[in-house]
């Protein structure tokens, strides 16, 4: 309202530049609101009749006057800009416990290395033909440290009707390099991605805990352009809890599905199967962050360097695998 | 000098709104405006020049009035308004020659404000979750509307190459709601129903009307040259927008929704241009940083801007009041600017 009218009086009285921001700020501060001395004198009681309230009218009300006072930013859910609802989350969180707790009978190693507040990039392997490490990984963090993970995972969620929904307010965002950088630098946030991606979840149970190429190691970049460690999580028992045998490349064409999965599950349990998962005891290994000495904020990084770092972090997450399950005695009891 | 306007689309909501902003500022010594109809809105100074939608007359104005400043703001960004064919005409063509007659030789255009919308980004499910202005859309261009603006926008692009010396802005508006302003999703709220696709609910963000007409105002008086985007910070789901308008979601079949939609657009109940299926599937953020960061600031977020209209709607339905629309005269407003009986100066 001020610097509306400001802006105004500022040209009127010195005559000067509208550019010059400092000088209209100037004469703001010492120039009384109510009665700026313009030439439009008609202004005022129009704007006394339609600036005061909302303005009803159709376009034929005069509008010269400072308008409604602006409105502060109401909100009547929480949902938040990427489509998280921390309430939605509380649900999700209260009806997914038990399976949490007493079906996978998640066990945590190295929690303590996932920083309280600021951002990091979480990535761990990606198992199951529909993966079930990603909601054990955001449950765990969510309720251990009581702070948000956002999901990053491919678009085609997007593009399901109620499950894309689902899946946003429940802290799913589109795998976007724009995304992570928002959330990672701006707001400082935890954000998980499985830098494998779909080659992992279709990956057949011959060759489980077998690391797929990291893409291109663009998780990589995005975290030495935002500035923020990678913390790498080793997940032991997803690739048992729904272990696909063959797929079926004619029905993922025929209904647009990145892959078609027959599982062990399907085949005992019928079309169940799709959605209930072996038992299978979960543990969970985080590795130490890994920060990259470079300078944020920069468009492009070495190729080089990115691919060497992205190999790197993987050789250590396929080390830690190794080691984990030469430590496991029993898929069911860990 | 103070400087000397021009507005396109004077008869339509932004032209005729921006007129009246820029009425109010003393150091903007003559607004010209064009329209194809007559103003709807109450103007003091403002000149009026009736054209077709195609401006042939254009490059004649500009010489003879010598303006050094052209707001084009009327570019058609609802196809449910006019027929394809016009809105081509209207945006594309009229554009053309709008650019043809500020680039002409010896010119005396300075700089070029053109009114486009984030239609251009689309709405896909590869969509960033805010655009930024060198961000293209991802998804195929599948509407005409869309068609229409990416060619206007590719016109204004090659014009600015061509022209250094001159100052081109875009402003690419997102969704605007407001007090006043009707458009397809201001019609449906006002109805009470707000067409959406079964099992979606994304996020869409928006713009007041008044922060449209303060950031064109904005851009005519300081120098900033380039793209930029123009929406409220924060987006917020489809069916809090309905919850906000009051309105019931009308649920559309996730395939073929506008076939589904038909009816009830044929009827008048809702409106569904081809436009908004994409919105109502995917939604669709912009990062309007650039101008924040340019100096402008904005009054509204987005959900400040549904309750803007919602307020203002609540307020139309609890008395029905509609005002007596203005009828410009064309021989009365030329009396009062022109007539050398009328003393200037005093309130009339």
């Amino acid at each position: 309202m001020d610097s509306d009218q400001g802006e105004t009086v500022g040209t009127v009285r010195g005559g000067g530049h509208p550019d010059d921001a400092d000088f209209i700020e100037a004469v703001v501060q010492h120039t009384p609101t109510t009665t700026p001395d313009a030439p439009d004198e008609d202004a005022d009681a129009p704007a006394e009749l339609t600036g005061a309230t909302v303005s009803y009218l159709p376009v034929a009300t005069r509008r010269t006057g400072p308008g409604p006072a602006p409105i502060d930013d109401p909100r009547r859910s929480d949902v938040d800009e990427w489509g998280r609802s921390e309430h939605m989350r509380s649900i999700v969180r209260r009806l997914y416990d038990p399976m949490y707790r007493y079906w996978f009978r998640v066990e945590w190693e190295g929690l303590e290395k996932i920083p309280a507040d600021g951002g990091a990039l979480l990535i761990a392997n990606h198992a199951g033909a529909i993966p079930s490490d990603a909601p054990a990984i955001m449950h765990g963090i969510e309720t251990e440290l009581g702070r948000p993970v956002y999901g990053l995972a491919d678009y085609f969620f997007r593009t399901l009707p109620v499950l894309g929904t689902l899946w946003s307010r429940g802290g799913g965002v589109p795998a976007h390099p724009d995304n992570a950088y928002r959330i990672l630098h701006d707001q400082q946030q935890l954000a998980l991605v499985f830098p494998e991606g779909t080659k992992a979840t279709s990956k057949t149970y011959s060759d489980r805990y077998r690391l797929r190429r990291f893409g291109r190691g663009g998780f990589v970049e995005i975290a030495m352009r935002a500035g923020v460690p990678v913390i790498p999580i080793a997940v032991v028992g997803a690739e048992e809890s729904m272990p696909i045998l063959f797929r079926i490349p004619s029905v993922a064409k025929a209904f647009n599905l990145p892959y078609f999965p027959v599982t062990a599950n399907s085949l005992l349990l019928g079309p169940l199967g799709y959605v209930t998962y072996f038992p299978a005891k979960f543990k969970l290994r985080v590795l130490d962050p890994i920060t990259f000495d470079v300078e944020p904020g920069q468009d492009r990084y070495s190729r080089s360097r990115v691919m060497d770092e992205a190999e790197r972090i993987r050789a250590t997450m396929q080390d830690a695998l190794h080691d984990m399950l030469r430590e496991r005695r029993s898929i069911w009891f860990g | 000098m103070g400087s000397r306007v021009l507005i396109t689309g004077l008869d339509t909501f932004w032209g005729g709104r921006m007129a009246q902003a820029l009425e109010a500022k003393p150091d903007v010594e003559m607004i010209l405006g064009l329209g194809t109809k007559e103003p709807k809105v109450p103007l003091e100074r403002t000149e009026f020049v009736r054209s077709d939608q195609k401006y042939s007359i254009l490059s004649r104005i500009v010489r003879a009035t010598q303006v050094d400043t052209i707001v084009h703001t009327f570019l058609e960004t609802n196809s449910s308004a006019v027929p394809s064919r016009i809105l081509h005409e209207i945006n594309v063509i009229g554009t053309l020659n709008l650019l043809a007659a500020a680039g002409a030789s010896g010119t005396s255009v300075r700089k070029v404000i053109v009114k486009s919308s984030t239609h251009v980004y689309g709405a896909a499910e590869q969509d960033p979750t805010w655009f930024r202005e060198e961000d293209t859309r991802t998804g195929p261009v599948r509407t005409r509307l869309e068609r229409s603006l990416l060619e206007v926008e590719s016109l204004v692009r090659d014009f600015a190459e061509d022209n250094p010396h001159l100052e081109v802005t875009v402003l690419r508006f997102a969704n605007v709601l407001g007090t006043d302003i009707i458009t397809p999703i201001t019609y449906n709220l006002r109805k009470r129903l707000l067409p959406c696709i079964a099992g979606f609910d994304p996020l869409v963000q928006f713009v007041e009307e008044d922060d449209v007409v303060r950031a064109l105002e904005f851009v005519t008086a300081n120098r900033v040259p380039g793209v930029f985007n123009v929406a409220g910070e924060g987006k917020l789901p489809w069916s809090e927008v309905a919850s906000f308008g009051g309105a019931h979601l009308l649920p559309l079949p996730p395939i073929r929704p506008r076939a589904f939609a038909a009816p009830f657009t044929r009827t008048g109940a809702i409106r569904f241009p081809p436009e908004m299926e994409g919105l109502v599937r995917y939604g669709r953020g912009v990062d309007s940083s650039k101008l924040r960061a340019a100096g402008f600031e904005y009054r509204y977020t987005s959900a400040g801007a549904v309750l803007s209209f919602a307020r203002a709607n609540n307020l139309r339905r609890a008395t029905s009041a509609t005002a007596p629309e203005y009828r410009y005269e064309q021989d009365v407003e030329q009396f009062f600017r022109h007539s050398p009986a009328v003393v200037r100066g005093i309130d009339t």
